[in-house]
């Protein structure tokens, strides 16, 4: 009995640690992840996740010519480096982060239109820790007019 | 005997969480399977090609401002009678209509601002408040947002930021409350009217060499987003179907049709660093086809559409 009433006080802290994080996300995704893009204006959207290390994320999105856009990969502590690529639909790698010392940002134009894929890594941990860490990541983009 | 009962009880509920669970991990599984089954994204060139591989897929459609900024920089003009009137935000009472038309109105409002026209922005956030609070998105514009923008009317940076935080806070409430599926009809709500109003504005004269129908046509890629987010959040956590996502996706199926019949070409992307600005040039070219009754069909779809999002 009493181990059953254990397991269930750890179920119920982990659905509130698991809130609590998610609220934390969307708390480092507004105030310290935005402040990449400045001086480019935010688009509103919102997109983060909790991810563990070793662990992918995926971002579809059409850039339209005529603007100026920035990326911002960002990962909360302990997942300060996340690495990130930009991927057209040829599968051609336009940016690579690893090529830039693990920059959070990319600025670039398109001349025409296109859609692009955003790939996004937590590199593996360097196995210090019993448990890999997870935290939130979470990827922005800022537009301003060319 | 009591405790024995009791004991049974607390398993009960224990294997009913652990159900519930792992409902959700096959659920998440099986979605993903359905992805790779999708023959419309087959093709060779087709960005979406090894989507499985990661763990969280996002679907970024342009939101309101970016519509509002893409449809400005394209060399429209503004014309009020094209927003939806405000004076409509009591019509709304479900939360498929408070959806899309938070959405509506946000892109409204960014339209608007982006044209100076600060007295219609401060209705127009009036009017996104509304439709915020009646989807009990908590905190996302109060008071003191109003204020903010009324103070800074002749600022449009700052009006744009407000803007910017403001969509920001609802679109993350929404998907950090479980509501991701209201979260995707806002922005589908915002992107047809941005759709909307930039058909309307598209002038009478031939659609070569028109920067507005290029950007017009270009939505063709944003559609094919609009359709797989829409997948995505067809159904729960628990597997049951959501009736507005399924209902939002019967809507748009004249809307397939009309992009159907648009071609748009891109060629692969050379990539030119500049030193001096640090801003990446990424050179390629973008092959559209549209002919004026392809162009007429998007327009009398987009318009009917909209009619019935906003009455």
């Amino acid at each position: 009995m009493k181990k059953i009433l254990q397991v269930l006080f750890i179920f119920t802290l982990f659905t509130y640690v698991n809130i609590s994080v998610n609220a934390q996300c969307k708390g480092y995704a507004k105030k310290l992840c935005k402040l990449e893009l400045i001086p480019y204006i935010h688009d509103g959207n919102y997109h983060a996740a909790i991810l563990t290390e070793g662990e992918e994320a995926e971002l579809y999105k059409t850039f339209y010519s005529g603007q100026n856009y920035r990326i911002a990969v960002c990962g909360a502590d302990p997942l300060n480096v996340i690495e990130f690529q930009v991927i057209d639909a040829y599968k051609n790698v336009l940016y690579n982060n690893k090529e830039h010392n693990n920059s959070r940002i990319w600025d670039f134009k398109l001349e025409s239109s296109q859609q692009l894929k955003i790939a996004v890594k937590v590199p593996e941990g360097n196995g210090d820790s019993e448990y890999p860490a997870s935290a939130c990541v979470a990827i922005m983009f800022g537009f301003k007019e060319e | 005997m009591q405790r024995n009962r009791l004991l049974k009880n607390t398993s009960t509920i224990l294997f009913i969480i652990l159900v519930l669970l792992f409902g959700m991990k096959c659920k998440s599984d099986k979605s993903k399977q359905k992805d790779t089954n999708m023959a419309d994204y087959l093709s060779e060139d087709d960005i979406f090609d090894d989507i499985d591989k990661a763990k969280k897929i996002f679907y970024a459609l342009p939101s309101p401002l970016e519509t509002a900024m893409i449809i400005k920089s394209a060399g429209a003009g503004y014309d009020e009678q094209l927003l939806n009137p405000t004076q409509n935000t009591s019509n709304y009472t479900t939360n498929k209509s408070l959806a899309l038309n938070l959405g509506i109105y946000t892109t409204d409002l960014s339209f608007a601002s982006l044209f100076d026209q600060t007295q219609t922005a401060v209705k127009y956030m009036e009017a996104t408040k509304k439709m915020a609070e009646d989807l009990d998105i908590t905190d996302a514009i109060d008071d003191q947002t109003i204020k903010r923008l009324e103070d800074n009317l002749n600022n449009r940076d700052v009006i744009m930021d407000i803007i910017s935080e403001t969509f920001l806070n609802s679109s993350s409430y929404l998907k950090e409350n479980d509501r991701p599926a209201v979260a995707a009809i806002v922005l589908v709500g915002g992107w047809i009217e941005g759709l909307y109003i930039a058909t309307q504005l598209v002038e009478d004269k031939p659609l070569e060499n028109n920067k507005l129908v290029d950007r017009i046509a270009e939505q063709k890629l944003s559609f094919k987003i609009v359709q797989r987010m829409l997948e995505e959040n067809k159904k729960n956590q628990t597997g049951q179907e959501n009736k507005d996502i399924t209902e939002l996706m019967q809507d748009l199926t004249g809307l397939k049709k009309a992009f159907d019949n648009i071609k748009v070409e891109t060629s692969e992307i050379k990539v030119e660093p500049d030193s001096n600005t640090n801003v990446a040039n990424l050179r390629s070219q973008t092959k559209i086809t549209i002919t004026k009754e392809a162009f007429d069909e998007l327009k009398q779809t987009v318009t009917t559409l909209r009619t019935n999002f906003v009455q």
